[in-house]
């Protein structure tokens, strides 16, 4: 099944700019189905970004994060052909990750 | 907040007017008189938004509005629509179980044709939107129709679209009293007040294009087919030309019409060539 | 499954380790009433629906307005479903960066935790309720810098 997770990482040398964009409903548990009943809450929990078995994000999201969530940021380092790890939990212990590499 | 300037309001309904021939008998319409229809819908929108470069309209309620604009940009550094956009190029190319695929029914392998969407088929005499031949093709090769206005549909018409982004809206009205009696339905229907509201598609697309209705910014009407189908944040998902004419159509509190209805084809056949010389911007985004 | 009411403290952690794993395949999803949270995921915090009770137990500290935290946001939002917002300073040592939507059901947002080396700017795409303020905390030095500027949140136009 294809990823849940797209990853853009650009090296310039000094930084790489991530971004990522990474499917999922993002119920926020206070929207009603067409039939009046509350959708449960499904939501992204924490989203960890990894390099060169180091760190350089980790996102804590509450349901207030939009539906097919964004992110964007940069971190030192990081070169053509690196990889780049995206690992995301939710609140029903659902998973995807992705080894996306840097550009 | 600029005041409402009496000029664009008087320019629509003089512009509604010439269109409708309200001046007398309506003329049968032909080829000369769709054509300068084209040019006096185009001239409007060009001299209400002078500043607007004519490409741009594609953008719709964007090229209009620099801070909704702003955003749009913001979500674009990473368009919604990509899982769509990805679905659809993997379903674009796989075969049909009898081994053909939607490459065979399609000019150029359907790769970069969109911006001829829709054309009149002289031989049906009807109005042929890209959907209805995604699903004229499936029909024709043992596959069941997909339902219209969102999921698969909306994925393939996306990756349809994106082989054309850049490529100029070029629908043609062959010389046949059948497809310009169609344009002429499409455009009766543009300008024709309907539902609870009492709107017709011009008060807001061309009378009150650019301004405000509550939090949305009115897109002008040229060009505005342009960006489909497109991920609306409000639907939080991918949406149609039908999607988007049924809601709206419910929304003026008017009874929508099923998807692909002669009506909603004889509309986007009026509304695309009205357009034309726009380029297509679809897959899109919008609010 | 006794996952619901289990204590997520840092005490407790043979217990996380456990359901930390048991998460990861998917089993508490699988029970259905268990609600599996992330491990290191602040749940207490994102429960909050006061900004003071949400930054209490984020950091238990107060924080200044300063003009050196720069908060990105439009001033009407074209959809309050998808609100891009960025959070970007000059602040040296900064170790994380939170937001907060005091008018939305649950006060925080997001809250990001940066190692060294990463650059403090955050650019996201947020829900919002109705119209509020958006406060985004940046954690420099161990002490709280904020900006905060209100989007206005409206009905959509065509009554849908």
């Amino acid at each position: 099944m294809a990823s849940t997770i797209r990853v853009r990482a650009q090296a310039n040398g000094t930084n790489t700019e991530v971004q990522a964009l990474i499917q999922h409903p993002m119920d926020s548990g206070f929207v009603k189905d067409s039939n009046g009943v509350l959708i449960p809450p499904h939501h992204i929990e924490t989203v960890t970004f990894t390099h060169a078995g180091k760190t350089v994000l980790t996102a804590n999201w509450g349901p207030a994060v939009s539906k097919d969530p964004y992110i964007k940021f940069s971190f030192k380092g990081g070169a053509k052909g690196d990889d780049l790890t995206v690992t995301w939990i939710d609140n029903l212990g659902k998973t995807d990750t992705l080894a996306a590499k840097i550009a | 907040m600029k005041p409402r300037a009496a000029f664009p309001r008087c320019a629509a309904l003089t512009l509604a007017a010439c269109l409708l021939g309200a001046a007398g008998p309506a003329p049968r319409a032909d080829l000369a008189s769709a054509a300068a229809d084209q040019k006096a819908f185009q001239d409007h929108f060009k001299s209400r938004f002078p500043e607007v470069p004519f490409a741009d309209f594609a953008n719709g309620p964007y090229a209009v509005n620099a801070a909704m604009r702003k955003q749009w940009e913001e979500i674009m550094q990473f368009p919604p629509y990509d899982f769509a956009l990805d679905e659809g190029k993997t379903a674009f190319e796989t075969k049909f179980a009898n081994g053909k695929s939607y490459a065979d029914c399609f000019a150029n392998g359907g790769i970069g044709v969109r911006q001829d969407f829709p054309y009149f088929d002289t031989k049906s005499g009807e109005v042929i939107t890209l959907d209805l031949a995604i699903n004229r093709c499936r029909e024709a090769n043992g596959e069941k129709p997909l339902p219209y206005q969102t999921g698969m549909m909306a994925s393939l018409t996306a990756y349809m679209a994106e082989t054309s982004r850049g490529k100029p809206f070029a629908i043609k009205i062959p010389d046949d009293p059948r497809a310009l009696a169609a344009y002429e339905a499409g455009k009766k229907y543009f300008y024709t007040r309907r539902g609870q509201l009492n709107f017709s598609c011009a008060t807001c697309h061309v009378g009150a294009a650019g301004q405000r209705m509550r939090g949305d910014i009115l897109a002008p009407a040229m060009g505005i087919l342009a960006a489909f189908p497109i991920y609306r944040s409000d639907w939080g998902s991918m949406g149609t030309i039908d999607r988007r004419f049924t809601s709206c159509s419910a929304q003026m509190r008017s009874e929508p019409l099923p998807p692909q209805d002669v009506a909603y084809r004889n509309l986007e056949y009026f509304l695309s060539y009205m357009g034309n010389g726009v380029p297509i911007s679809g897959p899109g985004t919008r609010p | 499954m006794q996952a619901a009411s289990v204590d997520f403290t840092a005490k407790d952690t043979t217990r996380r380790a456990t359901l930390r794993l048991l998460a990861l395949l998917g089993v508490a999803g699988i029970a259905g009433t268990a609600r599996a949270a992330a491990p290191g995921w602040p749940e207490e915090a994102f429960r909050q629906k006061s900004q003071a009770d949400a930054l209490k137990l984020l950091y238990g500290k107060p924080f200044e307005a300063s003009d050196k935290v720069k908060l990105d946001v439009p001033e009407i939002a074209e959809n309050g479903a998808v609100v891009p917002v960025s959070v970007s300073t000059d602040l040296p040592g900064v170790t994380t960066i939170s937001i907060l939507v005091p008018e939305n059901p649950f006060t925080l947002a997001a809250s990001y935790t940066l190692p060294e080396g990463t650059l403090p700017a955050i650019g996201c795409r947020l829900k919002m309720a109705k119209t509020s303020n958006v406060i985004a905390i940046v954690e420099s030095g161990g002490k709280l810098y904020a900006a905060t500027k209100e989007v206005k949140v409206t009905l959509g136009g065509c009554g849908g």
